[in-house]
């Protein structure tokens, strides 16, 4: 059994992947309120959205209970940081890339097979089980963070 | 059934071998005296075709791997230089491509034909379940070779089966990093895929091996479902076998050239000729048409796990079926209500493939899920109880007698089948088409092309006058950069001789280097040199065009494709049409508008197009009447430009186009003559087993 390992664990990524993978410090200051950019991180794309009050409200209203994958918008913003919204542009049903600011609730629309998300990256209609992930992140200031 | 053979050779050096290692008596035995049933129809030719097609997928898969560059940064790019470079290239890769579709296409008629006649019934089971595991190998070797070209259809293909994994409970994402080798599908994805679809093809010839082996061991099944009892009953392979089926496969050649030489992209996706893009998803991610109907099922189930698990098991549920249908009765010609059923159930298969290459909302949704319902009610309710209550009618004694009763009569019934499941195939395989660039609000116009047609080659003026366009207006956005100069000297080119090249290539600056100080320096260009991009990098591009990408033109036509709906698409298999890509290139120039339609906003900085999807575009309008001046005295208009402009790109996406027509009508001729003969020579052979 324990022969087999080297064989199978080759095909997981290579030391270089993994450092390349290292985290990423990005700069918020150039993206305007109702703004938002797409980086990548590991090859995934990052949507970082400077919410508008409006998406705010509308992120922070809906009743939890009524939602598919059922999670307030205060746990998937930073507190006291609630104008950003860092997700994994990625969908949760087989991940395509969802369009930013597509869609009936403002947020995400994917085009593959229709999943729809709101202005926290909740799911919201659509075949997706799951919410779009939010990737480990942290402020290092006001107007920087840093994803990994 | 093939028991040790009397075979002795009487060549000494043969008899030495013999003896030693008695290969030429198993060949003997298994392809030559090896007794065949006397009724066999032409649906028994699939599995000699199927033969005959995994060797060609492996000799010209070979071929193609000694010129192809697995690298995430390259393949792309190989593909086309194997297409334009390449001796033959351009066969070779038509060949593999369109082959893998003809494999599937005979796999899947080969197994209907196993399902109506009953073949995995007993003694048969185990040679059913070595064909589910080809089956299932071919599965996994196609969708890996679709990989390879590293188009966006490839790469977001490979993204959405892969995730599937995903679905596993606790160790799905660990599995999905396994088979990535990264944390996305990348570089060492492709490498791996690269390997395995090289790998797997050998495997498949293992198993037809042993699929072959138990094939002798139980006999071949027949369309009475009657086991072969005495000496009247059966034929020898040789020559009685041999000659029909390669009377078979030679027609199924024809079909196949079709596809080859007149309709190579027919089967597949415009998407797959952009170079593979990790930031932008396609808008409709479509697989190949052989999986439609297991993607339809997956996509139908609102679970996602419940939907990966539906998807592998209406695969898996083919390997259960010698005992999910007990009845005695072997061949549905016996089987009043199996036979019925059994048509709806094809039915049911051809509606999910084309439920498959649909949008997945309002009524296909729901078709799409009363149809999968439908698919494992045939294996799990309808089988078993039909085996138990079914009455079937009586089945002759012997295949001598049953093939005694009638000569002649079914005869027709078996071509007005094959038309029908032609017909079929042809629209299961079009509704791909029909899933494609679904945005587009208008269609372009069909324009006259030269090109078009069995016998189009391109007008050489056309392409003199179309290169001025792009060297003057096209190029100072778009690069063209798969084109060389030499190329313009190219049989079946614009025409121009090799000094003309030469001396058009002198004009163009490009960069080399580094030089002996170690810089670099620009120097006038050379034949063998491409046409240089306008701008250094992407980055650069979207800079100077706010915001907006140039794409390169050099498979622009090839790359850009409209939805032709239903029945079109049909119709386009029969005239050839394929000019989906320049009806739109030439469009989209002549498409601009100078105040768009009341109601919609247009973005700013961009213009109305009447063709373009979404008809905001962000190329100005690039064409104007006199902008261009023509030699030859042409009409300096917009339409002519633009005419002439597009037939230039289509040559630029294809430049052995007219090398491939003109083969193909050699190789026609000559199977159309081979055919001919064969089905002669085979009418004599049988001439009194009938």
């Amino acid at each position: 059994m324990l022969t087999a390992w080297p064989f199978i664990s080759q095909m997981n990524p290579d030391a270089s992947t993994i450092a390349a993978g290292a985290p990423i410090e990005v700069d918020l200051t150039p993206i305007a309120e109702g703004q938002d950019i797409k980086v990548f991180w590991r090859g995934k794309p990052i949507y970082i959205s400077h919410r508008t009050k409006k998406q705010i409200e509308e992120a922070q209203k809906v009743p939890v209970a009524s939602l598919p994958d059922p999670e307030p918008d205060s746990a998937r913003v930073k507190p006291g940081h609630d104008q950003w919204l860092v997700v994994i542009g990625i969908c949760t049903h087989l991940g395509c890339i969802p369009i930013a600011h597509e869609g009936a609730y403002d947020g995400f629309f994917c085009p593959c097979h229709g999943s729809v998300y709101d202005t926290s990256g909740r799911i919201r209609q659509g075949p997706a089980p799951a919410n779009l992930a939010v990737p480990p992140y942290a402020f290092v200031s006001d107007t920087k963070i840093q994803i990994g | 059934m093939s028991g040790p053979s009397d075979f002795q050779p009487t060549n000494p050096a043969l008899k030495w071998i013999e003896r030693r290692l008695p290969i030429m008596g198993l060949m003997h035995s298994s392809f030559v005296v090896y007794p065949t049933p006397r009724n066999l129809n032409y649906w028994w030719t699939f599995g000699a075709i199927l033969s005959m097609m995994l060797g060609v997928q492996i000799l010209t898969g070979v071929i193609l791997a000694m010129h192809y560059t697995p690298h995430a940064d390259l393949a792309f790019k190989s593909v086309e230089l194997i297409v334009r470079d390449v001796n033959y290239g351009w066969l070779l890769r038509n060949i593999h491509a369109s082959g893998a579709s003809m494999f599937f296409l005979a796999v899947y008629i080969h197994m209907f034909r196993g399902l109506y006649y009953g073949s995995y019934k007993e003694p048969r089971e185990v040679l059913w379940i070595l064909g589910v595991i080809i089956y299932l190998l071919m599965m996994a070797t196609g969708f890996m070779g679709y990989v390879l070209p590293w188009g966006q259809m490839s790469f977001w293909g490979a993204t959405v089966i892969t995730n599937l994994f995903s679905a596993v409970p606790y160790f799905g994402e660990s599995i999905v990093t396994l088979l990535w080798g990264g944390y996305s599908v990348g570089n060492p994805t492709l490498n791996r895929f690269f390997s395995l679809h090289y790998l797997l093809p050998f495997v498949i010839a293992g198993v037809v091996v042993l699929h072959i082996w138990a094939l002798h061991v139980a006999g071949q099944n027949n369309p009475t479902g009657v086991e072969p009892k005495t000496e009247k009953d059966t034929v020898p392979f040789t020559p009685h076998a041999t000659i029909k089926d390669l009377f078979g496969t030679c027609c199924f050649l024809l079909f196949f050239s079709w596809f080859i030489f007149y309709m190579p992209n027919y089967l597949g996706d415009a998407d797959n000729y952009i170079p593979a893009n990790p930031g932008v998803t396609p808008a409709h991610i479509v697989p190949e048409w052989y999986y439609l109907p297991f993607y339809a099922i997956l996509r139908s189930i609102p679970n996602k796990l419940a939907g990966v698990v539906g998807m592998f098991g209406a695969i898996i549920i083919l390997a259960f079926l010698p005992w999910l249908d007990s009845a005695k009765t072997r061949s549905s010609k016996y089987r009043p209500l199996a036979k019925q059923f059994f048509w709806m159930f094809v039915v049911v298969c051809i509606g999910l493939g084309y439920l498959g290459a649909q949008p997945p909302e309002g009524i296909y949704v729901i078709v799409g899920r009363i149809l999968t319902v439908c698919y494992f009610a045939y294996f799990l309710i309808l089988l078993p109880l039909l085996s138990r209550i079914e009455k079937p009618r009586p089945v002759p004694n012997s295949i001598a007698d049953d093939v005694l009763a009638k000569s002649g009569a079914k005869r027709a019934t078996v071509a007005s089948a094959a038309i029908a499941l032609l017909v079929a195939g042809g629209l299961f395989a079009g509704s791909v088409q029909d899933a494609r660039a679904d945005d587009h609000g208008v269609s372009p116009p069909g324009l006259n092309w030269s090109f078009s047609g069995w016998r189009g080659t391109f007008d050489r003026g056309a392409l003199q006058r179309g290169l001025k366009v792009y060297k003057e207006v096209c190029s100072s956005c778009h690069g063209l950069s798969y084109i060389a100069f030499r190329n313009l000297a190219d049989a079946g080119g614009p025409g121009y001789s090799v000094a003309q090249a030469a001396a058009f290539a002198s004009d163009y600056k490009i960069k080399d280097g580094p030089n002996d100080q170690g810089e670099m320096f620009e120097r006038p260009g050379r034949a063998a040199d491409y046409f240089p991009s306008p701008f250094p990098n992407e980055q650069a591009a979207r800079a100077a065009n706010g915001g907006a990408l140039p794409p390169d033109l050099s498979l622009i036509t090839k790359a850009r494709s409209y939805k032709r709906g239903f029945p079109t698409f049909i119709f386009d298999f029969f005239t050839q049409y394929q000019e989906q890509g320049p009806d739109y290139v030439a469009a989209v120039l002549q498409g601009y508008e100078d105040k768009p339609p009341a109601g919609f906003t247009l973005p700013e900085g961009s213009f109305y197009n009447r063709y373009f999807p979404g008809h905001a575009i962000k190329m100005p309008k690039p064409l104007n009447d006199g902008q261009v001046t023509f030699d030859d005295g042409s009409p300096a208009t917009v339409a002519q430009y633009a005419k002439d402009v597009t037939t230039f790109l289509m040559w630029a996406a294809e430049p052995h186009m007219e090398a491939r027509k003109a083969l193909g009508m050699q190789v026609f001729a000559f199977l159309i003559l081979l055919s001919v003969l064969l089905y002669f020579t085979k009418k004599k052979v049988w001439a009194n087993a009938h």
